[in-house]
């Protein structure tokens, strides 16, 4: 059994589609990463399948419990991390935590003991009964975190738990992801980090304006990202056949762009030595050059361009 | 519904609500000291029988302490988004405003004990139906608690907004529920209104068991019908208006 399915989910903020019939499966065991830029619509879609706001139309279901008819159960199956950061500041940490425990119904006599478990994984027993008001940014991250754990669920979500943080506290929050994901949980990961997914996720989601881009392992996906290499060169004059430029050697996709050309490929630097002889065949001058490399927004609006 | 499981889940909401609500300076001053005030100020130069001013403290107590921290509580847990967390829980609707209702009712009765106590022990009073009133406190207050969680489903995330709508309820509830005069020597539009506010009930029963006249089970079983009718409605508006705050 599939551990999360998402089918044809959709979402309307005042008659804006934030989430645009969004369908994916992730399976037992697997670290997915759920890849966009800002506004995508990545919380909106995280929030619908873990039982925060309805959606629309479509269904999600965690461990085959449908998340909209039966949302207790099915939040009992998963720990969530939301996007911010939102401990009570007011309570310590012992008391967010001991709160989260009560409500995922952990046995009581258990509780002390797993309470001070986390805590000490996440490197804030020391710190255990001051209040949350006075932590840094990145211990109430790692509380959260530990929040997210009481109920010991099979899958866990996370909304860009490494956003904002320094490297050490990102590296801490990442070797613990992958040690949980070794243990057997299913991990469903948000981020815009494109390096941090690559490295982390079996499979990687790209949404865009709502919609489901590509679904792929990383290294296929960064194919794809290859291809939108690109170098971007003006002209003296226009007078020549834009075709010609189309059948250069490693060019595999040509754009105009206001006086420049845009010329894609996997490498760019064979590109522009084509580029060079062209332009002395013709008898023209290369007035600017630039190359640009896979920058996420391009890879985005590719995969997005391919699909609609 | 409500299972019995859900209780430990209610308690837990109403330990934390104590603990991070009943220490916040304001919302102590505006919905506990300043009743208090409010009615010694009324009593300046007056020359109330002891059964009034008992009564009428005790309502008064019970009506803004009940009343003070339940109508803010979700405005300030959107705004801070610990709403979501809790949310993203497995926690009913149901199940989280019980424990809201749990804590304000704690601290409702507890507030309202007290001075009814003290002016008893001054006025040397006797409480001649103790259960009841006893038991009229605990119920009063999880009933009045339950209209400022009602109010609470005001879909906003400033706490002024719906401590400017709580304090246009309150108000004139006061002033139709016998506090400040008998109910029974309200014009006659005005013993009409007193009847739809719980308040009077509660008034009525601390007046009857401290020996005035009267039913003491009625005033309580009164009492018990409107807490469930506004919990029932409570429950029902913030199912509608929870999606509003997320
Ligand atoms: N409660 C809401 N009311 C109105 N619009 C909303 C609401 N939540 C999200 N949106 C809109 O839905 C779209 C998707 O937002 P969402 O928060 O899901 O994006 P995201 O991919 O998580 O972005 P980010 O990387 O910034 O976290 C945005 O256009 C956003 O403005
Ligand atoms: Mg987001």
């Amino acid at each position: 059994m599939s551990a999360i399915v998402s089918k044809k989910l959709v979402k309307e903020f005042d008659g804006l589609r934030a989430v645009n019939e969004v369908s994916f499966r992730v399976d037992e065991g697997e670290i997915f990463g759920f890849l966009g830029p800002n506004g995508a619509g990545k919380t909106t879609t995280t929030r619908m399948i873990t039982g925060v706001i309805k959606p629309n139309s479509g269904t999600a279901t965690i461990e085959g419990i449908d998340v909209v008819q039966n949302p207790t159960a099915a939040k009992e199956k998963i720990g969530i991390a939301p996007e911010e950061a939102n401990a009570y500041l007011d309570l310590t940490a012992r008391g967010n935590m001991n709160l989260a425990g009560e409500i995922y119904g952990v046995p009581s006599g258990q509780l002390r003991s797993k309470v001070n478990d986390l805590l000490d994984t996440f490197g804030l027993l020391d710190r255990a009964d001051t209040k949350v008001k006075g932590f840094s940014k990145g211990m109430k991250q790692r509380l959260i975190l530990a929040m997210a754990l009481i109920n010991d669920p099979g899958i866990l979500f996370l909304d860009e738990p490494t956003a904002g943080l320094d490297v050490e506290s990102q590296r801490l929050i990442k070797d613990r992801i992958k040690e949980l994901n070794e243990e057997g949980k299913t991990i469903f990961l948000t981020t815009h980090d494109i390096a941090e997914a690559d490295r982390l996720c079996d499979r990687v989601a790209v949404i865009n304006r709502g919609r489901i881009a590509a679904i792929d392992s990383p290294e296929r996906l960064k194919t794809t990202i290859q291809s939108t290499q690109s170098v971007l060169v003006s002209f003296s004059s226009m007078n020549f056949d834009p075709e010609d430029l189309r059948v250069l050697e490693g060019v595999e996709e040509l754009e105009k762009e206001g006086d420049k050309w845009r010329l894609y490929g996997p490498e760019p630097g064979a590109i522009i030595e084509e580029v060079v002889s062209f332009v002395r065949e013709e008898g023209l001058k290369i007035l600017s050059l630039n190359t640009s490399g896979p920058s996420l927004e391009e890879t985005f609006t590719h995969l997005t361009k391919n699909q609609s | 519904m409500y299972y019995p499981s859900g209780l430990r889940k209610s308690i837990a909401i109403a330990r934390k609500d104590l603990r991070v609500y009943y220490g916040k300076g304001p919302v102590v001053i505006f919905g506990i000291l300043l009743p208090f005030f409010f009615f010694f100020s009324f009593l300046i130069g007056r020359d109330m029988p002891p059964l009034s001013l008992i009564s009428g403290l005790g309502g008064m107590a019970i009506w803004f302490t009940a009343t003070s921290i339940s109508p803010v509580i979700a405005p300030m847990e959107t705004r801070t988004r610990t709403l979501e967390r809790l949310v993203s829980m497995p926690i009913s609707v149901t199940e989280m405003l019980m424990g809201d209702i749990l804590a304000s009712m704690t601290m409702g009765a507890v507030l309202s004990a007290i001075p009814i106590s003290i002016i008893a022990v001054i006025l040397n009073l006797n409480p001649v139906n103790f259960f009841p009133l006893a038991l009229g406190i605990v119920v009063a207050s999880f009933c009045f608690s339950t209209i400022g969680v009602l109010m609470s489903a005001l879909p906003t995330d400033t706490p002024s907004d719906v401590i400017m709508l709580a304090l246009l309820i309150k108000f004139p509830v006061v002033f139709v529920s016998g506090v400040f005069i008998p109910a029974g020597n309200l014009p006659g539009w005005g013993k009409l209104i007193s009847r739809f506010s719980p308040l009077t009930y509660f008034v009525k029963l601390v007046r009857v068991s401290f020996g005035g006249t009267g039913q003491p089970w009625m005033n309580l079983g009164i009492l018990t019908l409107f807490a469930v009718f506004f919990l029932l409605f409570a429950v029902f508006v913030h199912k509608r208006t929870l999606p509003k705050r997320l």
